[in-house]
């Protein structure tokens, strides 16, 4: 059964210039997935591509001048976007979870960690708080911190990266979420312990049979502990698919550019990539947004670029997907 | 093959802590580089990467050891002599909008070390300016512009840019793609690798990327606890990784294709603190093949048959490598 369902969702930033203008970036842009239990789907794309943005705009934590214009988020077929702050209060940290980036500034520097599991497990339950403390410890012990008595007593700040990421996750499942949200969970870590973290976060989805989203802007995350990819670009998922689908027969440009551009790719001095700037989310050009950078782009790319089925669930947002072999090879041109 | 431009032999750095405690940040660490060669330097945050890359420029005083650069030892030449020596060598900072002096002029940026170190007519180093920023691929209208008005790439390309302003011998490049985006990154290696084949520049690339120092790099160090503990040819060193760290860490690295399978060994527990480092074998702690004597006795660097050199008081006995775990 599909757990989450966002449709057609259109986050704009809204402002006033100067001149009292009204301002609007259009930061998503018509973002559709879905996600069942037990799969873990990997976001990827460059800075500013709006991975994060789609994350705080499905648990509903947009701040001013951020809003969502369109579109909806349905999960488990109760609608998100318009659901009272109160409701959608009891959802967050309780069946919808989210693991941030940064893991030291997420957690209360003044507050012993095992405490503040046992504070989330209270907000959402009646437990008693005994039960709620040995679910904090025995949480603890999921994600591989040793000797979860004495380090539930500990403070943020005595706590290595690696080992606040774990805590973070802990956090994440007191209280037995059915979505989790996981935002950068290992980027700034070392690659032994993003290993670590990795191999639990798989074991522990397969564990609780929970939904999961890794944004990450790593293809080797995506490429080795995700099921399903959806890249980002200015704002929209130009490419989704199977993991292994979609690396094997990319049919996007920018995803071939971003898969050629991957150290397993690339070869210095072998083709040319694709570079250049991410478009003006104030000025959107018609049509598609990557064609200013396209080696395949032709004067059809200025109109509105169709959904294209590559197989049954790999889908491109391209005139040409699927056809990208076929055509004159741009990057033997560049 | 030619001398090499560097050569630093039992470099030691220590930060002192104040009663008799330090941060032994780098240990005895020897190495070579030969112009025109790339030696890639890889390992976790604390390692003493950075640290490392600083001493060999004198950004920090040396504690012990010896560092010989183009033929003269620069170990404690006085500062003021130093100074001269920079336009041979330049280094490239993890974080370009940081490096840059925000309120000047690209143009006057770029021309900076030029002015400092070449004895140039403005007009000379305004032509040379232009020929630097035409040299990263930076387009001659940014020229008049300040850093806040360029993206991250562009920005790491006018370091480059003043790095390689004075046609130093040696480059010294700490994470100078970790901040950027995978296809400005590869824009950047492929400039680099370029600059390097027509300068003959020595460069020492450090990073915690696998993947990109093993596309850059002619040799690799691996760094533990300020400790080389596996150095060698790129292809060797990657392909049958001698020491059990390199191991792990090279099976904990990811490649950006399904299609390649990952077998793993996960490290346990973290990397101990610097200021108490463990004695014998410093990654006895860590290690799934320890025994009893690698708490005890240090090891010293054997050459292994695929050529590299490693760390590892197991090596001659064949003990050192790591059993292979398939993924789950």
């Amino acid at each position: 059964m599909t757990l989450l369902e966002v449709d057609d969702l259109h986050t704009h930033f809204i402002s006033r210039d100067i001149d009292n203008r009204v301002r609007v970036a259009k930061a998503l842009n018509g973002v559709s997935f879905s996600l069942e239990a037990g799969r873990i789907l990997g976001i990827v794309g460059e800075t500013g591509a709006g991975k994060s943005l789609t994350a705080q705009s499905v648990v509903g934590l947009l701040r001013p001048p951020a809003k969502i214009v369109g579109g909806s988020v349905r999960f488990e077929g109760r609608e998100l976007t318009t659901m009272a702050p109160d409701a959608l209060n009891r959802l967050r940290g309780h069946e919808i979870a989210m693991v941030v980036q940064n893991p030291r500034t997420s957690l209360d520097p003044l507050t012993r960690v095992g405490d503040q599991l046992v504070r989330l497990h209270q907000v959402h339950s009646d437990a008693a708080p005994a039960a709620s403390r040995q679910r904090a410890l025995e949480m603890m012990q999921a994600v591989g911190i040793p000797d979860p008595q004495s380090r539930a007593r500990a403070w943020p700040h005595e706590l290595s990266g690696g080992m606040a990421q774990r805590v973070l996750l802990a956090m994440a499942l007191m209280n037995a979420p059915k979505l989790l949200i996981a935002d950068e969970p290992t980027t700034g870590l070392d690659v032994t312990v993003q290993a670590q973290i990795l191999d639990l976060l798989r074991d522990l989805v397969a564990r609780f049979d929970m939904a999961t989203t890794i944004i990450t802007h790593d293809l080797g995350v995506v490429a080795h502990f995700c099921d399903d990819i959806a890249v980002m670009f200015a704002g929209s998922i130009v490419e989704s698919g199977p993991v292994r689908d979609v690396f094997a027969h990319p049919a996007h440009p920018y995803t071939r550019n971003l898969i050629g551009a991957t150290p397993e790719r690339f070869r210095v001095g072998g083709a040319r990539l694709l570079g250049g700037q991410p478009p003006d989310l104030y000025n959107l050009p018609d049509g598609c947004a990557f064609r200013a950078r396209c080696g395949f782009a032709t004067d059809l790319c200025r109109t509105p670029v169709p959904r294209t089925h590559v197989s049954a669930d790999h889908v491109a947002l391209c005139h040409f997907a699927g056809q990208l072999d076929a055509a004159p090879d741009a990057e033997a041109q560049a | 093959m030619n001398d090499p431009v560097l050569t630093v032999t039992g470099l030691c750095k220590r930060f002192p802590l104040g009663r008799k405690r330090f941060v032994n940040a780098v240990n005895h660490v020897d190495l070579a580089i030969a112009p025109g060669e790339t030696l890639g330097m890889v390992g976790e945050s604390g390692s003493g990467k950075s640290t490392l890359g600083r001493v060999i420029l004198r950004l920090l005083e040396p504690t012990e050891g010896r560092i010989l650069f183009d033929g003269q030892d620069i170990t404690h030449l006085p500062k003021g002599r130093v100074r001269p020596l920079r336009r041979n060598m330049q280094m490239v900072f993890q974080d370009p909008w940081s490096a840059l002096n925000p309120r000047m002029r690209i143009r006057d940026l770029i021309g900076e070390p030029v002015r400092l170190h070449m004895d140039m007519a403005r007009s000379e180093r305004d032509d040379r300016t232009e020929l630097l920023a035409r040299r990263v691929n930076l387009s001659t209208e940014f020229l008049n512009r300040t850093p806040s008005n360029l993206s991250g790439g562009q920005l790491q390309r006018v370091c480059i840019a003043r790095a390689i302003a004075t046609d130093p011998k040696l480059i010294v490049l700490d994470e100078p793609t970790s901040s950027l985006d995978l296809s400005v990154r590869a824009g950047i290696l492929e400039l680099l690798a370029e600059i390097r084949e027509e300068t003959k520049a020595a460069m020492l690339f450090i990073s915690h990327d696998l993947g990109t120092v093993r596309m850059i790099s002619d040799r690799i160090a691996v760094l533990y606890l300020g400790e080389i503990v596996e150095q060698g040819r790129a292809e060797a060193l990657f392909e049958t990784p001698a020491h059990p760290y390199t191991q792990a860490l090279l099976s904990a690295h990811l490649p950006s294709d399904p299609a390649i399978p990952v077998a793993r060994h996960v490290l346990e527990g973290e990397v101990p603190s610097p200021i108490a480092l463990p004695a014998g074998c410093k990654f006895h702690t860590r290690c799934p093949v320890a025994i009893e004597r690698c708490r005890r006795d240090v090891p010293a660097a054997l050459t292994v048959p695929s050529g590299q050199q490693a760390r590892c008081l197991r090596i001659p006995e064949g003990g050192n490598i790591l059993e292979r775990k398939e993924p789950a």
